[in-house]
């Protein structure tokens, strides 16, 4: 510190602190201009080109997340709207099928009951068929029978009246008994 | 320098400033312009190191560099001049700043411990310079007559006030302002030193020199006293540099007001 203090000791003139010296003079402005001109030509455009791309980037970002939020938007309105044709699609189809379901079943009970019609008509023409056989072939027995009725007839013409009597009665007997075989006949077929 | 023999005590003053040539023979080469020039030097080496790679995302280095940086940018320039045109003005308003706060802080700095500003030649460049700027570009905004009007003839005052007026305003905007500027500055470091130097100067003679234990013992307490002192310099070291720029920047910004 001492080295600072030393007076000039020359002439022992007073120091007039509020006089410059003209050296001190020149270099600072030679100093401020230089810094001037240093901040001006490097370092603050540096740093604004810094906060410019600061800004840019947050503004940036904040695009970017605005533009994402719109698209997850759009991407949920899509898959809503997929899902409700997916739900009508899915109404649709159990309409059909309850429609088909039914549409079967009727079909179904159709078939059936023609088949059941079926059933019975071939029973009834069976049954016919039968009868048929059955009358023709009691006829064909009748007439065996009153052949046979009147051959003994004609053979016994000769003996009582009695005996005459009996043989009719025999044969009636034998035709109800045929005859109440063939009623049989008709109710199994 | 012998405990004992007191010696006559030679007060600090004006002369305790005068500068030796560091080179024998050259005599421009003083020790503020060492000092000023180590700052230049610093500065500018500390923010092309910070500013260099400025990218989106800081290193430490430009992190230093923009709080600085932001600070003359934003709470000086664009508070005092507006944030229309005050970017213009950021570059020398920078310069300025850290030009001054590191000079005034080198006299708090050890083996430097001088402050250049109590050098008053440079608080005259500093403010002529501030003085040109603010002139110059209030005259190119308004021209010479409108911008002589916008200083001397505020708004509102009365015709018959204005013979009073004009002169006191050009006193005070034109004329005292540089005065004022650099004064402020070179008598607060002129005056800080000088009160350092007393009560380390003093207490280091009462310690050493005035011969008498009961002196000794208050040259130690002067002693810490200056050292307290010289805390409350760096204070005012800081002060008088933001002082000078913000009011650069708002006789800047009054420059190229519109009338108010």
């Amino acid at each position: 510190m001492l080295t600072m203090v030393l007076p000039l000791t020359e002439a022992g003139e007073e120091a007039n602190p509020l006089l410059p010296h003209t050296a001190e003079i020149i270099f600072g402005f030679v100093f401020l201009v230089l810094l001037a001109i240093a901040f001006a030509k490097v370092v603050v455009p540096k740093f604004e080109k810094a906060y410019a791309d600061r800004t840019a980037a947050i503004e940036g970002g904040m695009n970017e997340a605005k533009q994402a939020q719109a698209e997850a938007k759009a991407a949920l309105e899509k898959y809503n709207a997929q899902l409700a044709e997916a739900r009508q699609e899915a109404a649709r189809i159990r309409e059909d099928a309850r429609e088909q379901g039914a549409q079967i079943m009727a079909e179904m009970r159709e078939k059936a009951v023609v088949e059941a019609d079926r059933i019975v008509a071939h029973a009834r023409t069976q049954i016919d068929a039968e009868r048929a056989q059955a009358v023709a072939s009691l006829r064909s027995e009748v007439g065996t029978m009153a052949t046979t009725l009147a051959g003994r007839i004609v053979g016994e013409s000769l003996e009582d009246e009695a005996r005459q009597r009996r043989t009719v009665e025999r044969f009636l007997a034998d035709l109800e008994a045929s005859e109440s075989a063939r009623q049989a006949v008709g109710t199994d077929g | 320098m012998i405990a004992g023999v007191p010696t006559e005590f030679t007060p600090p003053g004006p002369e305790s400033f005068d500068t030796l040539p560091i080179i024998d023979g050259v005599d421009w080469f003083t020790k503020p312009v060492l000092v000023a020039a180590l700052s230049v030097v610093v500065i500018v080496w500390f923010f092309w190191g910070a500013s260099r790679k400025a990218a989106v995302v800081p290193s430490k280095l430009q992190f230093a560099g923009e709080l600085g940086y932001n600070f003359v940018r934003n709470s000086i320039a664009r508070d005092a001049i507006g944030s229309a045109e005050y970017m213009k003005y950021v570059p020398y308003l920078t310069g300025l700043f850290f030009f001054i706060l590191l000079n005034n802080v080198a006299a708090t700095v050890p083996l430097i411990q001088f402050p250049t500003f109590s050098h008053v030649g440079w608080a005259y460049v500093a403010a002529i310079m501030s003085w040109v700027i603010y002139n110059a570009v209030g005259i190119r905004k308004h021209g010479a007559w409108g911008y002589f009007k916008h200083q001397t003839m505020p708004a509102g005052v009365p015709a018959w006030l204005m013979p009073l007026m004009i002169p006191i305003e050009f006193i005070s905007n034109i004329l005292v302002r540089p005065v004022s500027l650099s004064l402020r500055l070179f008598a607060n470091m002129f005056a800080g030193h000088i009160l350092l130097l007393v009560f380390v100067l003093g207490g280091e003679y009462m310690v050493f020199e005035a011969g008498s234990i009961g002196l000794a013992g208050v040259g130690v307490v002067t002693f810490l006293m200056g050292i307290a002192i010289a805390g409350l310099e760096l204070f005012v070291q800081c002060i008088q540099a933001y002082i000078f720029v913000v009011l650069t920047a708002q006789y800047i910004g009054s420059a190229i007001a519109e009338d108010h």
